[in-house]
């Protein structure tokens, strides 16, 4: 499908857009010779800005409003897509971009919800962030708020049994106020997930777990525009979304490589990558 | 002398805590009849979570519910509350100094009959390392209820650990407690015992077993084990002959290597009555297993007599 049954083209296409500047935001706060979360990050590129461009309630001037929806990343390591969401979304100037992981900077190499406007929790040691979640959307169905709770988590993390505790815990408490993505980019830092720890069979792992289950393309736009809509209207479970996405997505020497799970890139590189994703941001100039 | 259980101070004062504030909810994984967590359930079934045998996500998910604004108690066993959920705890719950309460039940060998898998000789060690947490050991029920009141009313990661056994009582019903304040529950002029937990009930019978061979005991309530007044510790053992840490817990870690780091510099000699560094193991009795690791008011009143030079 090309584009979600509540929204115009020229949305999708705006959505699509901003998803590349993230992307480009994401590079350049990696910057040339220095490691950083590449792969991880742009795949979760149009998740990230559908979230906070079209569906959660928010306000970046103020941060903590209480019926605001929540988004906790739970594959942290993934921090700059949502600090470059958080700066397009004018929670801090974009400015601050470039002080990512400087001494005393409010962007750390992680989340940290104390240092960085926008983030809701600190996550970092993979597999906790599901659950702090959870927890989160059971804090606001015990306040008969009817915010909604967003969670990413990677499928190398999913190895992780926390993960599964959690997955427990939500459909126990019937928490329908929290959707879950699975960022299905397929390689974990040292390679392929499905030769290191396979994680599969997704679906049905989920649906076992008393969970509501969709499978997209976590690229399309339109799809995750859809899975989020209809899982507003599953009431009794939580909802998993199943994003099949490309590790590295848009930038042709980083996909599906491990190596940009946390890499660094050349001047070369670096000039490759901001020349493609200026153009796909429209910000070419 | 009146006798008290720690558990069920700490199980009646949640509810107390739960009927003067709406936002306090507790945790439990399946030990609720153990930790006493179960008389919330009783009262307040839509803010209690039975979370299963899952720790880790407990941990995390009252970090979650922390967030959401509430004051999440979780519980376990000490051994697992400070172990099974140490990643949880440090990373969930005290980098972003949540408003969680971690109750280590059944702590240091009170759990006698369940042996070196339930019996937490370390938990103090584990909980201390970690930035921005609390640590108290309560000595009596009476300790532990104001402990508990004044852990819901900090805002902050605090670790509580309870003892599973009757314990005497030391304290009036109106006792002020205050974290970080050590308390002189009797004074002395010889040595000074600092101690926390059962072993200060030990601490005040080795004093009176003393008084007829002439040594005189100070002892000190030392339940909070971090942040601790370092001023008042100095102060207490100023001028003394010789110190006694008394602690069910390992000699790594706890009372004993506090006391000697803030005493360093002075002088002054230092005995520790401690757990050596061995996991426990069963027994038919909490005293019998007292008495084999050398926890007693005889090993302290020994200490005191060498220190004294009447040993």
């Amino acid at each position: 499908m090309a584009a979600g049954a509540n929204i115009s083209s020229d949305k999708v296409a705006a959505l699509e857009q901003i998803a590349n500047k993230l992307r480009l935001e994401i590079v350049k706060m990696i910057g040339v010779g220095k490691t950083g979360h590449l792969g991880g990050s742009c795949s979760i590129a149009e998740i990230v800005a559908v979230l906070y461009f079209y569906k959660m309630k928010h306000d970046p001037s103020n941060p903590k409003w209480a019926e605001r929806d929540r988004f906790v990343l739970s594959k942290g390591h993934s921090a700059l897509a949502q600090y470059a969401a958080l700066a397009e979304a004018g929670y801090f100037g974009k400015d601050r971009l470039n002080t990512l992981k400087q001494l005393g900077s409010m962007l750390q190499g992680h989340p940290d919800f104390l240092k960085t406007p926008g983030v809701e929790a600190n996550t970092g040691s993979l597999g906790q962030g599901l659950s702090i979640a959870c927890g989160i959307a059971a804090g606001l169905k015990l306040d008969g708020l009817d915010s909604r709770v967003y969670c990413i988590v990677g499928d190398g993390e999913i190895a992780e049994g926390q993960i599964w505790e959690a997955a427990m815990a939500a459909s126990f408490y019937k928490l329908d106020n929290l959707t879950v993505f699975v960022d299905v980019n397929g390689i974990q830092a040292t390679g392929p997930v499905a030769q290191r720890f396979d994680t599969s069979p997704l679906y049905d792992k989920w649906k076992a777990f008393g969970w509501h289950v969709i499978e997209i393309d976590g690229h399309d736009v339109g799809q995750i525009i859809n899975a989020l809509d209809s899982a507003e209207g599953i009431k009794g479970k939580p909802t998993a979304i199943l994003a099949r996405t490309v590790k590295g997505k848009g930038i042709p020497f980083a996909e599906n490589t491990a190596a940009f799970h946390n890499g660094a890139m050349t001047e070369e590189q670096y000039s490759q990558a901001c020349s493609i994703l200026e153009e796909k941001a429209g910000v070419r100039g | 002398m009146s006798t008290g259980n720690q558990r069920r101070a700490y199980g009646e004062t949640l509810v107390e805590l739960g009927r003067k504030d709406k936002n306090i909810v507790v945790l439990e994984a399946d030990l609720g009849k153990s930790t006493m967590s179960y008389m919330f359930q009783q009262e307040f079934p839509e803010r209690y979570f039975e979370m299963g045998i899952a720790e880790q996500n407990m941990a995390s998910f009252a970090a979650g519910l922390a967030l959401a604004g509430k004051t999440a108690f979780i519980n376990s066993f000490a051994v697992f509350a400070s172990g099974r959920t140490f990643d949880q705890i440090r990373q969930s719950i005290c980098i972003g100094k949540l408003n969680v309460k971690i109750i280590g039940s059944s702590c240091g060998l009170s759990d006698f009959g369940d042996g070196a898998t339930h019996q937490a000789v370390e938990d103090i060690a584990i909980m201390r390392a970690i930035p921005n947490m609390t640590v108290i050991a309560p000595a009596d029920a009476i300790e532990t209820k104001k402990a508990v009141e004044a852990a819901a009313a900090y805002k902050g990661p605090v670790y509580i650990r309870l003892n599973r056994n009757d314990m005497p009582d030391l304290f009036p019903e109106n006792h002020e407690f205050e974290i970080g304040k050590p308390v002189l529950l009797k004074d002395g002029t010889d040595i000074t015992v600092f101690a926390h937990g059962i072993m200060v009930s030990k601490a005040l019978e080795a004093a009176d077993m003393l008084k007829a061979e002439g040594i005189s005991l100070r002892v000190v309530n030392v339940s909070t084990l971090k942040p601790l007044d370092e001023a008042a510790i100095k102060g207490y053992a100023t001028g003394m002959k010789g110190v006694i840490t008394a602690e069910e817990h390992s000699v790594i870690g706890g009372l004993a290597e506090i006391t000697a780091f803030i005493l360093r510099g002075s002088g002054l000699p230092l005995e520790a009555v401690a757990i050596q560094d061995r996991f426990g193991q069963s027994a038919h009795s909490y005293d019998e297993l007292l008495a084999y690791y050398g926890l007693t008011s005889a090993a302290i009143a020994n200490a005191a007599r060498r220190l004294t030079g009447k040993g």
